[in-house]
């Protein structure tokens, strides 16, 4: 049978491709443009080569930032996935309390960025904000626009506050998907409260929780918003986050070159991180593995 | 090892019952012997699993209490109770290998590590797991799980019963006869009260020494299965148990005889006949116990159809518009269309209202 050739098919991925290209792939290609260029306005450009990569990365402040933003990162998941379990944990399993948890708790998840960041800006303010007011007259030194330490406790407590809920929402959903079987073997077992948590809830939650973890860093290592609001990546540069950083080098300085390179640099080791998490933590375990005994 | 009693036990799933057919387990009171292998048998939602739960501890009955030698466990958790239990689908513990999974209810009871070993070796032998157990149990086939889900049940000695809820649905049809069989070799070594759920009367009358039938809520009948072939104490268990089941047949009672329409039958000494009759009084008889003859031997019915199953071939008929099914003898010539059917008359019953009607009832 003669084979027809029919490229008419091309045409039904074109919409597809259409709109990768003015999301994505435009404006990735102006960034990239602007990184190996100079500009001087007028649109002319010329020829920078690496030059503001090795700029970037050899520059402390960049450094800085992103071990602030590592900092951030990891303290947050630190807090907000144990939590997050604890409390879907906690949460009832049947009856109204049902309902009433899950719209606590999705809650915060509904207020926008900046609203948060306002909230907590006016909530941490020692004069009229209850708890830098509060906190203060425990005789505990806070200020966050002047005390780096009270700054961070304040960025990390806020998207704790803001974000928590999502672990809780997830881990819920896998909690609620365990079969009773599997409880009520557990009784027969005569197993503790903690190895049900090991070895049924745990494993059972896996899943989930990769999720959990690989949404909070993403979004976690992109914060702009929040501490935007609040400190504006102060005292000094003490929050002055990845994104912060970034925003003044490209609108504060308007160095578009040094800022085109370090977003992609920025870029770059977000897709990496989370390709590293995803691959540790769904690899699959080899099946012939000799565990216990 | 233990004797289980249930006194006036009933369970209902709703706060407030408010009559009979909120409950989903009706009143009973029955007594386990210690040693004992009993098939609970019923069709699905007759409250089998609900009167397991009941017995293990996962569930706290209405009312009623649940005696183990004599002492009353109707409020002791599961961890209390020393049962194990085995469900119909497989669990196991995900992250743990094989031989964690088989050693998890002895670890938790702080056996000793050679005591445990010991048992686990053995249980997996029993199981034919022996050459998985270093094996994550993750990754295993549906029944190869459901193995571990049993040998967790087998593995501890000391246990007051084993409870086994339909155990073998997720297991292939040659592995069955082979786990049951084990079972009841398990049970004769080790003489521990077992109590077996199943559907599937095959499974009950193979595995068990008495068999329960129970029928919307209520124990209907407790017996060997012979007594539940001879002598079935409701119409229920009659056509429940055997292939085909009994033959049901509405009949009128005039003093000693029974009416099948204008068809009269006269009962035996032994039949009861009870002063008060039920609102709807029955006969029963096993197709095994019905013979097609020619019609003017018996009483006068039609033949529908004869279905050949393969040992043997059974006669379809009706009489007086009441299907009544007969097991030809092997080699025995077929009747014409118009026929006769004679019951024996030693394994005819009568029932009032679904129940055997029996002298002193």
């Amino acid at each position: 049978m003669e084979r027809k050739v029919n490229q008419k098919a091309w045409f039904l991925v074109l919409p597809v491709v259409l709109i990768v290209c003015f999301s994505a792939l435009i404006p990735l290609m102006t960034v990239v443009n602007y990184a190996f260029q100079d500009t001087f306005g007028g649109n002319e450009f010329f020829w920078a080569g690496l030059v503001w990569f090795e700029d970037i990365l050899n520059s402390s402040r960049f450094h800085d930032a992103l071990w602030r933003q590592f900092l951030f990162s990891g303290l947050i998941l630190l807090i907000e996935i144990p939590l997050g379990v604890v409390v879907a944990l906690s949460m009832p399993r049947r009856g109204l309390g049902v309902p009433i948890c899950l719209v606590l708790m999705a809650l915060p998840l509904l207020i926008p960025w900046n609203v948060v960041g306002t909230i907590w800006q006016i909530f941490g303010r020692v004069d009229i904000g209850l708890l830098g007011w509060a906190v203060n007259s425990l005789g505990i030194s806070y200020n966050y626009t002047t005390d780096p330490l009270s700054a961070w406790v304040t960025v990390v407590l806020m998207d704790v506050w803001h974000w928590t809920s999502l672990v809780v929402l997830l881990a819920y959903a896998g909690l609620r998907s365990i079969p009773e079987a599997y409880y009520q073997a557990a009784r027969i077992d005569g197993a503790s409260r903690w190895a049900v948590f090991r070895h049924i809830q745990l494993p059972k939650i896996r899943r989930v929780l990769v999720i959990a973890i690989l949404l909070r860093f993403m979004d976690s290592f992109m914060i702009y918003t929040e501490p935007f609001v609040v400190t504006g990546g102060g005292p000094g540069s003490a929050t002055s986050f990845l994104s912060v950083d970034l925003v003044k080098i490209a609108i504060g300085q308007f160095d578009l070159g040094r800022a085109a390179a370090m977003s992609i640099i920025y870029f770059l080791i977000i897709l990496a991180l989370s390709w590293v998490f995803y691959t540790v933590m769904t690899a699959k375990r080899r099946d012939d593995m000799e565990v216990g005994q | 090892m233990a004797r289980i009693e249930l006194k006036n036990l009933a369970h209902s799933y709703l706060d407030r019952p408010r009559d009979e057919a909120d409950y989903a387990l009706k009143e009973m009171t029955h007594v386990w012997e210690d040693g004992g292998a009993y098939a609970l048998l019923g069709p699905s939602g007759c409250g089998k699993t609900t009167l397991l739960n009941i017995i293990s501890g996962l569930l706290v009955p209405t009312q009623g209490q649940v005696l183990f030698d004599g002492r009353d466990m109707t409020r002791e958790p599961p961890e209390a109770r020393n049962i194990a239990q085995v469900f119909q689908f497989p669990v196991i513990y995900d992250s743990m290998s094989v031989y964690d999974n088989l050693a998890f209810p002895l670890r938790n009871r702080k056996f000793q590590a050679t005591e445990v070993d010991r048992r686990v070796r053995e249980v997996a032998e029993m199981l034919d797991l022996t050459d998985r157990l270093k094996r994550r149990a993750e990754n295993l086939t549906a029944d190869m799980k459901q193995k571990i889900s049993l040998g967790r049940g087998l593995v501890r000695p000391d246990v007051n019963a084993i409870l086994f809820d339909e155990p073998l649905t997720v297991i292939d049809p040659h592995m069955k006869w082979l786990l049951r069989g084990q079972l009841k070799q398990l049970h004769k070594d080790f003489n521990h009260t077992m109590v077996y759920v199943t559907h599937d009367q095959t499974e009950a009358l193979t595995f068990a020494d008495k068999v329960v039938v129970m029928y919307e809520g209520e124990v209907v009948q407790i017996g060997t299965p012979e007594e539940l072939f001879e002598k079935p104490a409701h119409t229920f268990v009659g056509y429940f148990i055997g292939s085909p089941g009994m033959n049901v047949l509405d009949c009128r009672l005039e003093g000693r005889q029974a009416w099948l329409g204008e068809h009269k039958l006269d009962l035996l000494a032994g039949h009861h006949v009870p002063a008060a009759l039920g609102d709807k009084v029955q006969l029963g008889i096993r197709p095994e116990f019905v013979t097609v003859t020619r019609p003017e031997e018996g009483l006068p019915a039609r033949l529908e159809r004869v279905d050949d199953v393969g040992r043997y071939r059974i006669a379809r008929l009706t009489l007086n518009d009441q299907a009544v099914a007969a097991i030809l003898p092997e080699g025995s010539e077929l009747p014409s269309d118009t026929a006769g059917v004679r019951f024996e008359p030693s394994h005819l019953h009568v029932y009032m209202d679904g129940h055997l009607s029996e002298g002193g009832a």
